[in-house]
């Protein structure tokens, strides 16, 4: 991860050199379908394809980016890896271990070693118990320290994170937005976990603020040597954390790719999309960009696009892509650290705004026919994955 | 397990965005709770009736000594001075402050008394509703699916029979007495609380913190009752401030109806029944004094309670009335 | 929409039966069946002669068997048999009903006449001194005990308004039928009695409801297009504000038959309260039984009417 202040010019080291080679988590094949309750007198479910088939490895002492659109699934992709959701079908390895259907009993001392820093500081904080107590509660839900003895490490987690530890009895309605991040900060850190899955941490801050929250987990992270997932929506702020950045769109990772190497030689036209977007701070080089439109409305992920998801909007699109759903492999000669998911990847010096798509409108297909449910997957794995009813779960 | 060396990160960047360098590091936090606290402090109303209600309580705490002041005693009856020559009760004097009923009972005394009985009834059958209402409501709130429609087709059931026939049957079947009536009155109102309760944690489980309780590890119990019940508690609270004054009515007709405290015990109901055989003869003080204190003792319960709620709802979502 | 119809109607028949269930099972538990029929034979009454009562009664077959039949009877309109007179309770609820349903519906009249245009009025003139009279009066009355607030009424109308007390019969009913006058006469303070604690509650509902949609922003901007004030109050914002009243109203009226109890008892208005007291002085349970399942009937259909209203409102509810 990159150290010290946030640069525009500093490349990531490369991700082969992370401390260790053994990989940490393992996700095969992710699939998260939620149902939608039939609305009519014939039962016909459909689903929601929240996480379509996703692969990814994260190697231990690595931070691990994923971007995407608000919808693309990667806060659903976050807690399947965290455990909070039953996944459909696809199977999950952390540190060695198959942890993909472990009941929630058995998963609570593997909660020591995950941990999940949530978006939204006002809502992740219970607002009617003190700071205190809440950055307590892993010590308390796992009977590891009591009284004060617990006090004492609350404080110090709250100093190690930058909050005054005198402040223990106050209520979170009373810090500030970065500061209630510290204390999720501090929270997930009571464990001393080897990864943590950051959600989106910084969406809801101010620009000045996030830079801080982002220096302190980086501190942490050389610290206590942990591992993170760190979704954002933001590629400017994911480049800078990141050794690996995947990139998802509709359920699917569409590329991934080293950090600097995604905003070099991107391959996947969203992602050449995505960048395009980016406000670059140089007047006159901003002016020289194009900026890539994508035409068409994101489809709807309860029927999604046949072949590969983003035809309907890619400049690039080909009857090749209705038919036939890309691999994520790697292309053009690249390293198996780049693969993207795609058939006419963006060669370097490509620019998407000279194509076309050669395939007219009425022959994109949106429905698909047939099947909802992943190859494989039998009616009763569904019933049997869905959120179990006695947690309360929510999609 | 020992923390590595304190670094800067940021502390002093922290202290100067948020201006507070300078403030004493002993403030105690300001809860939600002590905001509702200072709102009702201004509240004129509301101070004048929670005096009310200490006056009562303190009236009721002091019944015996009243009675030993004045030398009678709640259940003595007094044929010769407290009845007059048709065997009726006596107006108020100087002997009987409030004159006497139709047994020639101090009705003072008799009052401070019932007082006792209904202030009792109030607060603990209250007290056993809100339990109940609390217990089910969370449980069929955050549980959810099967349990949570066994607990509603239950309340279903308790709402459709009339309260009162079925607290007369039982009063009929098991005899009446104080503890019955409580039970009862208790046991057959949590439903109110259960079903206010069962809609704020169907609406706050979703939210983010019990989320990440459950990512922490938090079993469903220690979530129920350390993460969501302090966000459920406000309504309770205004919720038991107002059952308390229902409580006291319910125990009250009760009373009237014949199948509450049994005599010769003083309660207001029955003072008010065996009033209402005598009041069309003139005898108004009879009826008078118990009616009027069973009226400012619900009024103030009733008033305060509306402050209360109020204060924890300033903004008025009307979601009580 | 059918699904959820479905759904809806046979949950109420569910609670329905569950309610039966208890108020069976509440009712032959505990000494009432051996004294009725002991109660019967008198006191000259041999063993012999009990135990045959008790079978002519059934009282001596196993209690899910006394369901069943009572049940199956129920089921077919047959609410059995009083104890003491032999009558048939379907005879015995329908003399009853009239005065009930004649209390009922008068004093619902009054209570969202009056509570309605009081909170409206209290809305419109929010805290203007109209405003907080309503408001006092609405607490008054919402705090004072029903028997107390008739027995108020019976000493005031009845006895001390010395010109007009014979106006103001206060015991007794007499059917509209027979001698519509006095039929109203003898229901005016029952209705009063019924009706101003009721309509409290209802003051004070239509109060904030109404104030809710007058702040609402349609309202704001037919105001600023010129509407005048009192078309703006009837024809849009009363509409919607008085959606939870007609919910409210429609649960009031199905509970009131356990509501009117202690009116009709103050009052002896002859009504299906009154009469479901006096059998249980006397331990009549087929009577109990009856008016009580009767009672159930109307509160489970009441709330289905008005959660099925909601549902025809506002869609969201059928997600169900």
């Amino acid at each position: 991860m990159a150290t010290g202040p946030v640069s525009e010019t500093d490349p990531a080291p490369a991700a082969a050199a992370a401390d260790g080679d053994d990989v940490l988590l393992r996700a095969d094949n992710l699939v998260k379908y939620f149902p939608i309750k039939g609305t009519g007198l014939f039962r016909e479910k459909e689903y929601v394809h929240a996480v379509d088939g996703v692969s990814l490895s994260i190697r231990r002492g690595q931070t691990f980016g994923i971007v995407g659109e608000t919808g693309c699934g990667k806060s659903t992709l976050a807690r399947c890896v965290a455990r909070l959701y039953d996944v459909t079908a696809g199977r999950i390895v952390f540190d060695g271990r198959d942890i993909t259907k472990l009941s929630q009993r058995t998963m609570r001392p593997l909660r020591r070693e995950i941990q999940m820093i949530f978006q939204d500081p006002i809502g992740s904080l219970n607002p009617r118990r003190r700071v205190g107590s809440i950055i307590g509660d892993p010590f308390a839900i796992h009977k590891l320290a009591a009284g004060s003895d617990r006090k004492r490490r609350v404080q110090e987690l709250m100093e190690r994170v930058g909050l005054n530890p005198e402040h223990f009895n106050r209520f979170p309605a009373e810090f500030s937005g970065g500061q209630r991040q510290r204390i999720g900060v501090a929270r997930a850190l009571a464990f001393q976990p080897k990864l943590i899955i950051c959600d989106e941490p910084v969406s809801a801050l101010d620009v000045s603020v996030q830079a801080q929250v982002i220096n302190l987990l980086a501190d942490l992270q050389t610290d206590f040597g942990l591992t993170y997932i760190f979704i954002a929506h933001d590629l400017s702020v994911v480049r800078h954390v990141s050794n690996s950045i995947g990139v998802m769109y509709l359920g699917k990772v569409t590329e991934v790719a080293p950090a600097e190497e995604l905003f070099t030689v991107p391959r996947h036209p969203y992602t050449g999309a995505l960048l395009s977007a980016v406000p670059v701070p140089n007047p006159e080089l901003s002016d020289q960009r194009q900026q890539i439109i994508l035409a068409g409305d994101v489809p709807s992920p309860v029927a999604p696009p046949s072949g590969c998801r983003f035809h309907p909007r890619c400049p690039k699109a080909a009857p090749v892509c209705v038919a036939e759903d890309p691999p994520l492999e790697p292309r053009l000669g690249d390293g198996p650290e780049h693969p993207a998911a795609c058939h006419l990847p963006m060669a370097e010096g490509e620019n998407l705004a000279d194509f076309r798509p050669s395939i007219s409108a009425q022959e994109r297909v949106v429905e698909v026919e047939g099947s909802l449910l992943p190859e494989g997957a039998e009616p009763e794995d569904i019933a049997d994955a869905l959120p179990a009813r006695g947690e309360g779960g929510t999609p | 397990m020992s923390m590595p060396e304190l670094r800067s990160a940021g502390t002093s960047e922290v202290l100067d965005e948020t201006g507070e360098a300078a403030v004493s590091t002993k403030i105690e936090g300001r809860s939600p709770w002590r905001l509702a606290y200072e709102r009702l402090r201004k509240d004129r109303a509301a101070k004048i009736a929670l005096a009310t209600i200490l006056v009562i309580v303190l009236l009721a705490i002091l019944a015996p000594v009243f009675a030993k002041i004045l030398g009678h005693g709640p259940n003595q009856q007094f044929i010769d001075i407290g009845q007059n020559a048709n065997g009726g009760p006596v107006p108020p004097s100087g002997t009987f402050w409030l004159g006497t009923d139709n047994n020639g009972r101090d009705l003072f005394v008799r009052i401070l008394y019932g007082a006792r009985i209904s202030l009792l009834v109030g607060v603990l059958a209250t007290g056993i509703s809100v339990v109940l209402g609390v217990l089910f409501g969370l449980t069929a709130g955050y549980i959810g699916g099967f349990v949570d429609t066994v607990i509603a087709r239950f309340i279903d059931v308790m709402l459709s029979i009339p309260f009162l026939i079925l607290a007369i049957s039982i009063a009929f079947i098991s005899g009446a007495s104080l503890w019955l009536v409580i039970g009862i009155i208790g046991v057959l109102s949590f439903t109110y609380p259960a079903r206010i309760v069962r809609g704020q944690v169907i609406s706050i489980k979703g939210r983010e913190f019990v989320e990440a309780a459950r990512a922490l590890g938090a079993g469903p119990w220690r979530i129920m009752f350390v993460d969501i019940l302090p966000n459920v508690m406000a309504q309770v609270i205004v919720y038991a401030t107002l059952l308390i004054p229902l409580a006291i009515v319910a125990e009250a007709s009760l009373s009237f109806l014949g199948v509450g405290v049994p005599p010769p015990t003083a309660d207001w109901g029955s003072m008010i029944n065996d009033a209402s055989g005598w009041y069309q003869y003139g005898y108004w003080w009879f009826l008078l004094f118990p009616c009027l204190a069973l009226l400012i003792t619900t009024l103030a319960f009733n008033i305060f309670g509306d402050s209360v709620r109020d204060a924890l709802d300033p903004r008025g979502a009307g979601i009580y009335v | 929409m059918i699904r959820f119809l479905l759904r809806r109607v046979g949950q109420s028949i569910l609670v329905l039966f569950l309610s039966s269930l208890v108020v069976f099972g509440l009712f032959f538990v505990g000494p009432g069946p051996s004294q009725v029929a002991r109660t019967f034979a008198g006191r000259l009454g041999t063993a012999a002669r009990i135990a045959q009562i008790k079978h002519e009664l059934h009282l001596d077959q196993p209690i899910y068997l006394q369901y069943s039949h009572w049940a199956w009877n129920l089921l077919h309109g047959n609410f059995g048999y009083d104890y003491y007179k032999g009558q048939s309770v379907s005879a015995v609820i329908a003399a009853a009903a009239p005065a009930t349903i004649s209390l009922v519906i008068g004093a619902a009249i009054i209570w969202i006449v009056y509570g309605v245009f009081t909170g409206v009025i209290s809305a419109v003139r929010s805290r203007s001194l109209m405003d907080r009279a309503l408001t006092a009066s609405a607490l008054f009355f919402f705090s004072i005990p029903t028997f107390v607030l008739g027995l108020s009424l019976i000493w005031i109308f009845a006895y001390k308004l010395s010109p007009v007390t014979t106006f103001f019969p206060f015991h007794g009913y007499v059917s509209i039928t027979s001698d519509p006058g006095a039929w109203f006469q003898h229901l005016i303070l029952p209705w009063f009695t019924l009706a101003l604690v009721t309509a409290a509650t209802y003051t004070r509902l239509t109060r904030s409801s109404m104030l809710e949609v007058l702040g609402e922003d349609y309202v704001r901007t037919a105001r600023s297009k010129g509407m005048s004030e009192n078309r703006l109050i009837t024809r849009h914002a009363l509409r919607a504000a008085l959606t939870p009243v007609v919910t409210l109203a429609g649960l009031d009226i199905g509970t009131s038959l356990g509501g009117v109890i202690i009116v009709e008892t103050l009052f002896g208005v002859t009504g299906l309260g009154w009469t479901v007291i006096q059998a249980i002085n006397v331990q009549d349970e087929p009577v109990i039984l009856g008016i009580t399942i009767l009672a159930a009937a109307f509160v489970v259909v009441a709330n289905l009417i008005v959660d099925i209203l909601y549902a025809v409102l506002d869609p969201r509810v059928r997600l169900y």
